[in-house]
């Protein structure tokens, strides 16, 4: 019996690896070759997907990306076999410089193991963290993730080891005395899909790096808010909460301990807004997604009023490689403050889309090259956004920048969760600035004026701006509103919008001085 | 989609009385009403109202507040086009203006033969093989306008084959 590996992920599906699965399985029948079809999750290679894997002596063989039509001729190149004279053949899996040249740690497992199965996924280190855990202190547990360096991979990038230490320390109040553990897992950052990756490829890490959290602050129940965008994880994260608690992995008196952690995932509704901290809270309860004052910080007054950890996705992740192999071993990664490793998310116009996992420190234009590879459409590359919708375009003279926290700040930029959107030349930023107010008048919760009203009027004060009306004084009142949502905000997606739309202005103002053409009018 | 009969009514009903003591029930609540009915119609608000001991009002603020819930019956297929910036860099705003003019119809509308809902979304999680749609429940990436007719055209015949 040979074993071929079909991908389930979001984007192997969105590729054709559902239809292709199922051919597969009926030309072998057809043929008489024995074959088990296994539906691991995608190792980030996304433009090779659907990827198609062959177990063979010297490991896997890789073909992609693979259609339904290419079947015939796989079958006829004998690639059940690993033979390597079809077109598509990628070699070693292994040996693709795109993945070889990586350092993934909290991606290891990536596309290896059958994401719901609890054997690959022991086989393959997992729960060695949770098993150091459950003998240890909380205390002990805390200082081991605060000497690792890990800073939190939502965005704002707080130290994981001192917000834990707070929610540790917090007395839950009142009778129904209870603390928690949420998974941040609302992704809504065009141009991100890593959490989205951690939950369909290996959801027992994160159900593990959740656990670890519940022992080391004493909380005893965990939410997963996930986006109602990802039902592939939604359905894969499921099957794995119910594996881990059949196995005692979850529950009650976890393997004996006297220690008990339950999970469970809650959806949000399709509001960027509910990824902000206080925002998710509010809708976890059930409420409108309204972001709440800080502080009283959620590590001290949190869901339901109790201290809470709300932690991103990638940041949980990280925990049981920190916990299994110690935090100096984490730790030995990056450089500087920026400690470890960051997947960053190759997305947009670019050849080579995918998730790839270093150290920090390589630079930008290292990542669109070497293994980006340039544009998708072959076109000269202009812009890339880094960070999400309210990330800074950052044009070619910046792509040295360095990929730490600190380096992006120096020339306003964020990294924030890691994605990386490609632009070619033919984009107009003059209308990328006004999509990041447009966004930002779709997005808003409403509270503050300056986010509600100023994005309305950003995009007006923009579209007068292309239209040459007034166009230097228009220029001066969007200077003035960005400054004033920056001032005036209570939260970044009023505060931050102005970061995409002044680096407009800044590094591409000649998009906003262009003449007026008859299509630009209509 | 049927109206709102007597039938649908103890659906919301049984969903209510089976969810409304978990903590934060309201959101769930919502998406099981809207799986099992397409949306959540004016009068289950009085009955998660009830359940939930909150007012009309404060139901529907939470319900207006997300842009995944809706208030009004969907088309027999919805069709979701990603609006988002990695998108927009492989072509999302043409593919989105020839999307509106191969169905005829605008965001939030629905087609007058109540076979095709269309709905914005900002990312799909497909960002790396962009511009990307979702088709009912399916993702679908790379997607140029031929490939969308080609879609279009699947949903037509699959509706036909049903019937
Ligand atoms: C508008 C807005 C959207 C956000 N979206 C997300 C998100 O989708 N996922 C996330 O983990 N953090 C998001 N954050 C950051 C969270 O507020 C918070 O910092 C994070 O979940 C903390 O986890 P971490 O310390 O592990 O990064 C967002 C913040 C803002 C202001
Ligand atoms: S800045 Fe915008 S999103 Fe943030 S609290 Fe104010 S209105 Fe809400
Ligand atoms: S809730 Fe969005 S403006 Fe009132
Ligand atoms: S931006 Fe369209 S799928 Fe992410």
């Amino acid at each position: 019996m040979v074993k071929v590996y079909i991908p389930r992920d979001t984007t192997a599906l969105a590729m054709g690896a559902e239809r292709l699965a199922t051919e597969m399985a009926v030309e072998a029948k057809n043929r008489g070759a024995d074959i088990e079809v296994v539906r691991n999750s995608s190792r980030g290679m996304f433009w090779l997907e659907p990827l198609v894997e062959v177990e063979t002596a010297n490991g896997r063989v890789a073909y992609g990306p693979v259609e339904a039509k290419d079947i015939d001729s796989l079958f006829d190149a004998d690639f059940i076999n690993g033979g390597l004279s079809h077109p598509l053949c990628q070699g070693l899996t292994e040996e693709i410089p795109y993945l070889k040249k990586q350092q993934r740690l909290t991606f290891a497992r990536a596309g290896i193991t059958d994401p719901v199965s609890l054997e690959d996924y022991q086989a393959h280190d997992g729960f060695k963290g949770l098993k150091k855990a459950l003998e240890m202190s909380g205390q002990a547990i805390v200082d081991e993730v605060k000497n690792s360096g890990l800073r939190g991979r939502g965005g704002a990038a707080f130290p994981t080891g001192i917000k834990w230490q707070t929610v540790h320390d917090a007395v839950a109040p009142g009778d129904a005395a209870q603390k928690y553990i949420v998974c941040n897992a609302d992704e809504g950052d065009s141009g991100t899909f890593a959490d989205r990756m951690v939950m369909e490829a290996d959801p027992f890490m994160l159900i593990e790096g959740m656990t670890i959290a519940g022992l080391a602050v004493g909380a005893t129940q965990g939410y997963i808010y996930l986006r109602s965008e990802y039902p592939i994880a939604h359905q894969i994260l499921n099957e794995a909460l119910a594996k881990a608690e059949a196995a005692n992995l979850l529950g009650e008196n976890i393997q004996g301990s006297g220690k008990t952690f339950h999970l469970e995932v809650r959806l949000g509704a399709g509001a960027y807004i509910c990824g902000e901290e206080t925002s998710l809270l509010e809708s976890l309860e059930g409420k409108r997604g309204l972001v709440r004052a800080k502080p009283p910080l959620p590590a001290i007054v949190g869901l339901f009023g109790q201290p809470t950890i709300v932690n991103n996705v990638l940041s949980l992740a990280a925990v049981p490689y920190i916990l299994a192999e110690g935090a100096k071993a984490y730790a030995d990664y990056g450089m500087g403050r920026s400690l470890g490793t960051l997947p960053f998310q190759l997305a947009g116009n670019i050849k080579r889309g995918g998730l790839v996992e270093l150290a920090f420190g390589l630079t930008l234009r290292e990542l669109l090259e070497d293994f980006g590879g340039g544009t998708f459409s072959g076109r000269p590359m202009r812009a890339v956004q880094v960070g999400g919708p309210l990330g800074a375009y950052l044009p070619e003279s910046q792509w040295d920048t360095p990929l730490d926290y600190e380096s992006f700040a120096a020339v306003s930029a964020v990294l924030g969760h890691g994605g990386v959107v490609v632009f070619d030349d033919t984009v107009d930023m003059s209308q990328q600035a006004r999509f990041a107010m447009e966004f930002c008048v779709v997005e808003s919760c409403g509270k503050c004026t300056p986010c509600r009203i100023g994005s309305t009027r950003g995009v007006e004060v923009i579209d007068r701006i292309v239209n040459d009306e007034n166009r230097e004084d228009n220029l001066e009142l969007l200077n003035d509103l960005c400054d004033t949502m920056i001032d005036g905000s209570l939260c970044a997606m009023g505060g931050m919008t102005p970061f995409p739309v002044k680096s407009v202005i800044n590094h591409f103002p000649e998009d906003l001085h262009k003449p007026v053409t008859e299509d630009m009018a209509s | 989609m049927t109206a709102f009969n007597e039938q649908s009514r103890q659906q919301v009903c049984d969903i209510v009385e089976e969810m409304k003591n978990l903590p934060g029930a309201m959101l769930p609540i919502l998406h099981a009403i809207q799986d099992a009915q397409g949306y959540i119609h004016a009068d289950a608000v009085s009955i998660i109202a009830d359940g939930l001991a909150q007012s009309r009002a404060e139901v529907h603020g939470v319900i207006s507040f997300y842009h995944h819930f809706r208030t009004t019956p969907p088309g027999k297929h919805t069709i979701q086009v990603c609006r988002a910036e990695a998108c927009q860099s492989m072509g999302s705003r043409q593919l989105e203006a020839h999307v509106k003019e191969k169905l005829g119809i605008g965001f939030h509308q629905t087609s007058a033969d109540q076979q095709v809902s269309l709905e914005p979304v900002y990312c799909l999680g497909n960002c790396a093989c962009a511009p990307s749609i979702q088709v009912n429940d399916d993702v679908v990436g790379r997607v140029t306008a031929s490939k969308f007719d080609q879609l279009v055209d699947q949903l037509s015949t699959q509706a036909l084959e049903v019937k």
